[in-house]
């Protein structure tokens, strides 16, 4: 299986015919790694990387995206090779379920309906008191499927992911890591850093299985396709993030993978370090490699490939083939 | 049966073979919702560039709709890689053979399976013809409709590129 390469080191990456290499220097010597073409779905780059059209071209070929990310390990922006499957008669299709209020509502309604399952089922999973998320299974959550704008639903959302993340601190066993309060741009504290680093991996993820499909990743319903260059992959990043990065966070802390030596804090904020940001990668490879029996397709799947059959399942949704229903993990 | 608009009906070869595998996807191939190229598709296309290199055939592209591999003056070639498909690989060979027929050129067809060492010899018989204009005609209803036909749910489906697609 095609599998991401997470560049964390300074180097270059180098074409030499039909290899890809990526070379760098260490103690004067240059170590030169092959990368296999066939088995890369994507590039990750943290650290100070030289790359030149050749390279450019043959990831472009391959229909390899790259992804780069800042010192702190936030995003900055992706090569993403030309699309070569493109589906005009798809693209008025997702149109036309943006511009159509009850459509876009349909599917907005259905990523948070995913995502608050898989929130419950975190809760659930971990041993929380039903009494303490009560509010959010019966009062919040039928109340998202009453809305009539995206705007209303967010502040239901919102109101669900306050409480989720208060009962954080009942999930996590180390008190270095309990949440005040949730915040972005730039992460105040350790835990905050945490979810901003996975939310981020799984946003690219999520675009990497759209590219691979015709869908067109900057038609979106639940985010404005103002917010975010392709805001359709943080729409169906909502129903995995929960699903995926969150139960990645609780095994890092409470198994004392991570600890407060793996960031590098500020008065104000704080970014997981080089070696931080390597556990967290590799726990999250080994999330996205796990296999389930999927029981329609009868064959294993990874959970990586559960994205794409979303992506699958939005276009059977667009083409009036069978009515979009979120994932929902059965086991 | 009345004469068909040829002009209007007349598509690629792979439209026709796609028709007698699966309707559903010629649906989804005419709409360009294509999938990743497998590893069995990738097989075949090397089957294909490789196989009987010695005979230089000469490659046609007609009306941007049709590629032929013309081998000599009286016979016309595609290279399968299996012939589990026999009868939508037989029907392409005899579309191209129609399609040539009505730019007035009559030419025999042979499909090869270098990987089973057999060949088949194809003649466009005018029940042949009959044939392939109904499908022609079923073709374009299929293609009109706004959505896709259902999922056939057979065995074949297993090994097809859409199965995920599909069954998702």
């Amino acid at each position: 299986m095609a599998r991401r390469f997470y560049i964390n080191s300074n180097g270059r990456i180098r074409r030499k015919e039909n290899t890809l290499y990526f070379e760098r220097e260490i103690d004067g010597e240059i170590e030169k790694k092959a990368l296999p073409i066939n088995d890369i779905d994507s590039i990750y780059i943290f650290g100070e990387i030289n790359i030149n059209t050749k390279a450019l071209n043959f990831l472009a070929q391959n229909d390899i995206p790259l992804h780069i990310f800042n010192y702190y390990g936030y995003y900055s922006g992706s090569f993403l090779p030309r699309k070569k499957n493109v589906s005009g008669s798809l693209i008025v299709e997702q149109v036309k379920h943006h511009i159509d209020n009850q459509k876009r509502q349909y599917l907005a309604i259905s990523f948070i309906e995913g995502a608050v399952y898989h929130i419950l089922r975190n809760l659930r999973k971990n041993g929380i008191n039903k009494d303490d998320y009560q509010d959010i299974e019966k009062e919040l959550f039928p109340k998202i499927f009453k809305t009539k704008t995206p705007e209303e639903l967010m502040a239901i959302e919102g109101n669900i992911r306050d409480k989720y993340y208060q009962l954080f601190n009942k999930i996590i066993e180390n008190e270095n890591f309990y949440i005040e309060k949730r915040d972005k741009r730039p992460p105040s504290n350790p835990i905050n850093a945490l979810i901003s680093f996975g939310n981020t991996l799984m946003y690219n993820t999520v675009l990497t299985e759209i590219y691979r499909t015709q869908l067109e990743p900057t038609i979106s319903y639940l985010h404005s396709p103002q917010e975010k260059r392709f805001s359709l992959s943080l729409d169906l990043a909502e129903i995995f993030k929960p699903f995926i990065v969150d139960p990645i966070i609780f095994s890092l802390i409470n198994n004392q993978v991570i600890s407060l030596n793996d960031f590098d804090t500020d008065l104000n904020y704080a970014y997981l370090n080089e070696e931080g940001r390597k556990k967290f990668l590799k726990a999250y490879e080994e999330k996205l490699a796990k296999t389930i029996k999927h029981r329609k397709l009868k064959r294993k799947v990874s959970y990586k490939q559960l994205i794409r059959l979303e992506c699958y399942k939005l276009i059977k949704h667009f083409i009036e083939d069978e009515d979009y229903k979120p994932f929902k993990a059965w086991w | 049966m009345e004469d068909i608009n040829f002009e209007e009906l007349k598509t690629n070869g792979i439209k026709i073979n796609y028709y007698y595998v699966c309707k559903r996807k010629l649906w989804l191939f005419d709409r360009k919702i294509s999938m990743e190229l497998s590893d069995r598709m990738i097989l075949g296309q090397i089957v294909h560039q490789e196989s009987y290199k010695r005979d230089k055939p000469k490659e046609v592209l007609i009306d941007n709709l049709i590629s032929i591999d013309i081998v000599d003056n009286l016979n016309i070639r595609e290279v399968k890689l299996s012939d589990k498909m026999a009868l939508a690989d037989k029907m392409q060979i005899l579309y191209y053979l129609y399609y040539l027929k009505k730019l007035g050129i009559n030419k025999k067809g042979i499909i090869n399976y270098p990987r089973l060492r057999k060949r088949e010899f194809l003649e466009l018989t005018e029940k042949d013809e009959k044939e392939i204009e109904k499908t022609l005609i079923e073709i374009n209803k299929i293609l009109k409709s706004e959505k896709p036909p259902p999922v056939i749910n057979s065995p074949i489906c297993k090994k097809c590129s859409y199965f995920e697609f599909c069954y998702a």
